[in-house]
């Protein structure tokens, strides 16, 4: 039975042990620790939130830069289609005036060659006439060196008119 | 590998020293028993005695052996005033010192000082006397500031929280926020903040002194948790807990509970139902943490006190006691370390739970 009895010194004495560690653990114990833990929670808590936040961001900002580098190859595209049409269309161009220009050069040229063609052909005929006429006037003159031929000749002139002015009628 | 094998080492030392004070008890006792005036003859082993010689507080600590530390004795007589003196004297007097003398065996307060009256019969003084429990106690808190107060020191040289604690720190620190998240927090709700820095004094005060009185030798070795003043005042101090912070809600429950009228008036049968059940659940702390401790100390001590009832008979029998002994010891020891830790819990939890449900604010 003495092992149940609570016995008051005991009680007294643990009143004071007792009474002082909860005074000591209450004041500078267990709500330093659990107040600390908590603010190391909470600091965790928003540092994992600004992780998130800024992962959001991030992706936020690589679809943006995607956007961004769909939208310039587009452009890119489109300019080069452009700057490609254009440089068929320059190509086209200098083409065609190459062309002209060429034709006219060569129309140019032609006329020259013609003119000069005309020219050579006229300067030609005149000397052929030139010659025929010295030839023929050779000729004349050997032929009509004598009286008979002379008159001959004049016969057959007169022949020759004659015909042609009954041909003409 | 290693913690497994210091647990062995440490084991075994615990076997050894069991033994080895059981031995230094049965040997000590031959010397005390014409002081304490039993009948022990012989050499013959008194298992009652020995018993309570190790569960019951006492004017001085045996040590080891011859070592023995006097302990001051502190006594108010209401016909001769205050009597202080060391228990050595009570030692060297033959047991009893003035008028003071213990208590036999079959009194419910054996062991303790008496006074004697001039008419013969005894009288039972107020006793202050600083004793073995009392001593062990400051041991022990001194232990748990020692553990508590530095880790916290910390703690408050690094409010933001920022840093890492040390190992120890940490080891400290899980125990707390397991009790406060799992225990304390669900147990009593949105006020816990209130109470939580009282529910871990108690889960560390208690746990403390079960573990020190698991170690075997000097500083601890002492059961205080295994003594009903010990329990009987952690249990007032859960009741303050309760009733002095109940909220209206909580005593309209006890003055007017939610019952078919007939029961509660014109006979308050429900309401002396609710008024014993203030007390029950006290003393049910009280007597569960005392009656775990104080189960698996005595189940040690008998094991250990076998072998020596196995040697008195014989040394075959001895031999082969010694054998069962420690490994039922070695076994007993390793689920104290487990039940150290649950009565400290439960005591906790139940605490919490009684001081919740004081707490409740509005009920459905």
């Amino acid at each position: 039975m003495s092992l149940l009895m609570p016995d008051f010194g005991l009680l007294f004495w643990m009143l004071i042990a007792f009474g002082i560690v909860f005074f000591l653990l209450v004041k500078y114990g267990f709500p330093a620790i659990t107040k600390s833990v908590e603010q190391r929670r909470e600091f965790i808590d928003s540092s994992l939130k600004g992780a998130q936040r800024a992962e959001e961001k991030l992706a936020n900002l690589e679809k943006e830069s995607q956007v961004l580098i769909a939208e310039a190859n587009k452009e890119q595209g489109r300019l080069l289609r452009e700057a490609g049409a254009e440089r068929e269309k320059i190509i086209a161009e200098a083409h065609n005036t190459a062309a002209q220009k060429a034709q006219q050069e060569l129309d140019f040229a032609r006329q020259q060659i013609q003119r000069e063609k005309d020219e050579a052909l006229l300067s030609v005929r005149r000397e052929v006439a030139e010659l025929s006429c010295n030839i023929a006037e050779k000729v004349l003159r050997d032929e009509l060196s004598d009286k008979n031929r002379q008159m001959e000749m004049i016969e057959k002139m007169l022949n020759e008119v004659a015909k042609a002015q009954n041909s003409v009628n | 590998m290693r913690i497994k094998g210091l647990s062995i080492v440490f084991l075994t030392l615990l076997m050894l020293c069991h033994t080895g004070l059981g031995n230094g008890y049965a040997l000590s006792s031959a010397s005390h028993n014409n002081t304490s005036g039993t009948s022990e003859e012989k050499g013959e082993i008194n298992v009652q005695e020995i018993i309570f010689e190790h569960m019951l507080d006492s004017y001085e600590w045996h040590i080891a052996g011859d070592i023995v530390l006097h302990l001051p004795v502190i006594l108010y007589s209401k016909t001769s005033g205050w009597h202080i003196f060391s228990s050595k004297r009570l030692h060297d007097n033959g047991g009893h010192y003035l008028n003071f003398y213990p208590a036999g065996i079959d009194s419910p307060r054996y062991g303790k000082l008496m006074e004697k009256m001039d008419d013969g019969s005894f009288v039972r003084p107020l006793d202050f006397s600083f004793t073995k429990m009392a001593l062990a106690l400051f041991i022990n808190a001194l232990v748990l500031l020692l553990i508590i107060l530095p880790v916290a020191r910390w703690y408050r040289k690094h409010k933001d929280g920022k840093e890492v604690p040390n190992k120890f720190a940490s080891m400290i620190e899980a125990v707390v926020m397991y009790m406060e998240d799992t225990v304390i927090k669900p147990c009593i709700g949105k006020n816990y903040r209130k109470f939580s820095p009282y529910l871990l004094t108690i889960f560390f005060f208690i746990l403390t002194c079960n573990l020190m009185s698991l170690i075997p030798f000097f500083p601890g070795g002492v059961g205080v948790t295994a003594n009903m003043s010990i329990t009987m005042f952690l249990a007032i101090c859960t009741f303050i807990a309760i009733n002095a912070f109940g909220k209206r809600e909580y005593w309209k429950e006890i003055l007017w509970p939610d019952v078919p009228t007939f029961l509660k008036a014109p006979f308050p049968m429900m309401q002396i139902i609710e008024f014993l059940g203030l007390f029950t659940k006290p003393i049910a702390l009280m007597i569960r943490l005392f009656a775990n401790m104080m189960g698996g100390h005595m189940a040690i001590l008998v094991l250990t006190i076998l072998i020596f009832i196995g040697f008195s008979v014989g040394n075959v029998l001895g031999g082969s006691m010694t054998f069962l002994s420690v490994a039922f010891n070695i076994f007993l020891n390793v689920l104290e370390l487990l039940v150290a830790f649950i009565q400290a819990f439960v005591f906790t939890l139940l605490s919490a739970v009684f001081i919740g449900g004081a707490q409740v604010e509005h009920h459905k």
